[in-house]
């Protein structure tokens, strides 16, 4: 059965948005000119191509659903189980269900700690006991396990090789098709760096990535190929998980609160005067709160409410979901502002321009002005911030967790992970697996982040672009 | 010049307000005081009494904006409006929910907080800035590029990173400084290496970015072509010139933030121990004292205000271009 989570739908309308956008800017020359400045960077290609990866992962992460309860029977209702899985759970039911008893080390065949084991002779004996699952397919794992592991990255490299093979075949097949070139032609053309889009560039950074994934996918089948954490779940299951919770802060935070930055900036420079003065006022006023305080007490009423109304929720991962949204929103009012102020700056420069004077004079309404005129003309604006906003959201939304005032706990993120590995550092010997997880996912999504952000910002920045 | 601040101070009035009623209606009208009894007690098995008296002894068993019960001035006084909200005004914090008084400890510590805010300001300042003349005095070669991405590789280090890295190498392998802790007095120096260091290498990569894209804008100024006509060396031009002149913005920049200096850092406070305002709120927040947390949020606001006056002022008072009418 499925399940409408509200960061579902409001991901899956972002991206509908988003898509939507794109078929327009490309319709329209003054968009489609910046936007291609963008594709056409080297680094605006690589760094596209990344969050592509984890855009995807965290789409396939937000569809649920409730899977049927087995040893039902099938006359009565359709019962169906507590838990509510992603299509993502469903795929990485291996990584999912293969709990250990607690930590254990990356490609790791034991546990992390000693345990009393009684032997088959009734003797006990401290050691460190086999893992259940990881490299538990080794007979002799001190001996096998490195030629193993060598292997099974090796036929992973080989087929991820082959699929790359596969996806590069017909992407220049199909750019040469749109050309009007020979197959040959448009390899030769693509592998000298001479197409205007810089396709080496994204085919070489795709290469990359599918193997990584593919050596990743493998291994992971056989070991934990980021370790486990305190009680076994396995790290690289979390950090995939956490992907969604990152994509979610840094991306819906801009577009929940789009609606009141967009008409209030738009009225405040559109009407000026008395509703402008209002608007500045409104936005001051929350702009002079510290945000981590007000997302701080706001959250703390939030969960005061949860508290009270526990009967409003029908499972876990709604409550966790509904507090994600809620924390959107709270991000969003403590960032809207910005954004407020950049549209009503621009609105005051467009509302003095030709052919929106002329739109007025001609006695056209008020209402009618600002979508035909002014809003199609500050879009831009709103695509380039969720672009700008993305990287510290997404830095905020750990710290924020770390204070227990981000994500709820039961919800995988990079924050929690952080939050409750900060600890095991200090242990002896270090637990080091669970943070450095966190430190590569987070530091991967973030800086290609702040790359593709500064392309965005050269190819819209008018000062920038005559200097060249 | 006093006309001018008198205006600007009660300018700010309208937002404290502002600030003020929207704290009150997070915190009395979305929960009822009753909600917040409930929690804190523990939400199943309370009774009626237990809420009753927790709302006594912290005075929330008054009603919201009126009184009707009592007589005069009472009418409007006696009410959780007044006496917890409108009492802010006066910077008279009134009591935790556990029972100390607010103003006290504001004051005993604030002054840990200062004691680290201060110096990762004063070396972050003179480290980026130093690191950002470096790279402008090499714009548009490899050393710019390379800087130029290892700054952008810093900024995406998750901050909480660089305190755990911290510790983890100079405490820990190292033994260089304490992990965490605090003292009284001068003796304190040896606990505030650390988060020091911590502070300033994690501001290195935003800090860095920002004021090189200023000093390059400032470097296609007139001035510097005329400067550089005049037949000056490059090195004369950047360090003299170019830096007189970006100092404007960024003294402005640094005066924003000066009074919100007090309010300490959350994270690095409450890793390294420190009893600041950082940790201060962070324990409010742990334990759901609400009493805290609204003072803070108001103080914050005032503190930033405060902030936002003293830079139109050193505006006025740095470049004469700025008149005040």
């Amino acid at each position: 059965m499925l399940v409408l989570l509200w960061t579902d739908v409001l991901m899956w309308l972002l991206l509908a948005l988003v898509l939507g956008f794109g078929v327009y800017a490309a319709r329209h020359e003054h968009l489609r000119e910046p936007w291609g400045r963008v594709v056409r960077h080297p680094t605006g290609v690589v760094t596209l191509v990344i969050l592509g990866f984890f855009v995807i992962v965290a789409l396939v992460d937000s569809v649920h659903y409730r899977p049927r309860a087995e040893g039902q029977d099938q006359q009565s209702t359709v019962a169906h189980s507590g838990e509510t899985l992603s299509l993502l759970d469903a795929w990485l039911t291996p990584l999912r269900e293969r709990e250990e008893k607690t930590y254990s080390e990356p490609f790791a065949t034991h546990l992390y700690a000693k345990e009393s084991i009684e032997l088959p002779d009734g003797s006990v004996v401290r050691e460190f006991p086999r893992l259940k699952w990881g490299g538990a397919h080794l007979a002799d794992p001190s001996r096998e396990r490195l030629a193993d592991i060598g292997l099974t990255a090796l036929r992973a490299l080989a087929e991820g090789l082959l699929v790359w093979f596969l996806v590069a075949v017909i992407g220049v097949g199909w750019l040469g098709r749109l050309g009007g070139r020979s197959f040959g032609g448009q390899w030769a053309l693509v592998w000298r760096g001479e197409t205007p889009v810089p396709w080496r560039a994204a085919l070489l950074s795709l290469a990359a990535l599918l193997l990584l994934c593919f050596v990743a996918g493998e291994l992971a089948l056989k070991y934990h190929i980021l370790g486990t954490d305190k009680v076994g779940e396995d790290v690289f299951y979390q950090s995939l998980k956490s992907i969604r919770t990152g994509l979610v802060i840094g991306t819906l935070t801009t577009f929940v609160m789009l609606p009141a930055a967009v008409l209030l900036g738009i009225m405040a420079g559109y009407f000026r005067g008395r509703v402008d003065d209002v608007i500045q006022y409104l936005y001051t006023t929350l702009n002079s709160i510290p945000g981590v305080l007000l997302i701080a007490a706001a959250i703390l009423m939030l969960q005061i409410y949860m508290a009270n109304h526990q009967e409003a929720f029908n499972s876990l991962v709604e409550r966790a979901d509904l507090r994600l949204l809620f924390l959107c929103l709270i991000l969003g009012v403590t960032s809207w502002t910005s954004l407020c102020r950049l549209l009503r700056g621009e609105s005051l420069k467009l509302r003095e321009v030709d052919y929106v004077q002329a739109a007025i004079a001609l006695g056209v309404g008020h209402a009618r002005v600002i979508l035909r005129h002014i809003l199609p003309n500050v879009l831009h604006i709103v695509l380039i911030t969720l672009v700008l906003d993305f990287s510290g959201l997404v830095l905020a939304e750990a710290v924020l967790s770390y204070v227990n005032i981000g994500v709820d706990p039961t919800m995988n993120s990079w924050g929690n992970m952080i939050n409750s590995a900060r600890l095991e550092l200090a242990r002896e010997p270090a637990v080091w697996w669970s943070l450095t997880a966190a430190f590569l996912f987070m530091f991967t999504l973030v800086l290609s982040a702040n790359l593709l952000a500064d392309v965005v910002r050269d190819a819209f920045d008018p000062r920038i672009r005559q200097s060249r | 010049m006093m006309a001018y601040i008198v205006r600007r101070l009660l300018y700010a009035l309208p937002i404290l307000i502002g600030v003020n009623l929207l704290t009150f209606v997070l915190f009395f009208v979305v929960n009822t005081p009753d909600d917040m009894a409930r929690m804190q007690l523990g939400v199943k098995r309370v009774t009626a009494e237990a809420v009753e008296s927790w709302k006594r002894e912290r005075g929330y068993d008054k009603p919201l904006l009126y009184n009707a019960d009592a007589s005069g001035m009472d009418r409007a006084t006696d009410t959780i409006f007044f006496q917890k909200s409108l009492k802010l005004f006066s910077f008279d914090f009134g009591a935790s929910d556990s029972g100390r008084d607010i103003g006290y400890d504001i004051s005993q510590r604030m002054w840990p907080s200062l004691a680290i805010a201060l110096p990762v300001l004063g070396v972050g300042l003179l480290v980026n800035i130093s690191f950002a003349l470096f790279i402008v005095f090499f714009r548009a070669t490899y050393i710019d590029f390379g800087s130029v991405v290892l700054c952008v590789g810093l900024m995406s280090i998750s901050g909480l990173f660089y305190i755990i890295g911290g510790q983890y190498l100079l405490s820990k392998l190292l033994h260089l400084a304490p992990i965490s802790g605090y003292d009284t007095g001068l003796s304190a120096w040896k606990f505030l290496v650390l988060p020091v260091i911590v502070g300033v290498v994690s501001g290195i990569g935003a800090g860095t970015r920002w004021y090189r894209t200023l000093f390059l804008e400032e470097i296609s100024a007139d001035y510097v072509r005329t400067a550089r006509a005049k037949g000056l060396g490059e090195r004369r031009v950047l360090f003299v010139h170019v830096l007189n002149n970006a100092l404007i913005p960024i003294l402005t920049g640094v005066v924003v933030i000066l009074p919100l200096l007090f309010m300490g850092s959350l994270i690095t406070e409450s890793f390294f121990g420190i009893p600041g305002l950082g940790s201060y709120t962070i324990d409010a927040i742990s334990s759901q004292d609400f009493a805290i947390v609204r003072a803070m949020v108001f103080l914050g606001s005032v503190l930033y205000i405060l902030g936002l006056l003293l830079t139109d002022l050193s505006y006025t008072l740095v470049d004469p271009r700025v008149r005040l009418l």
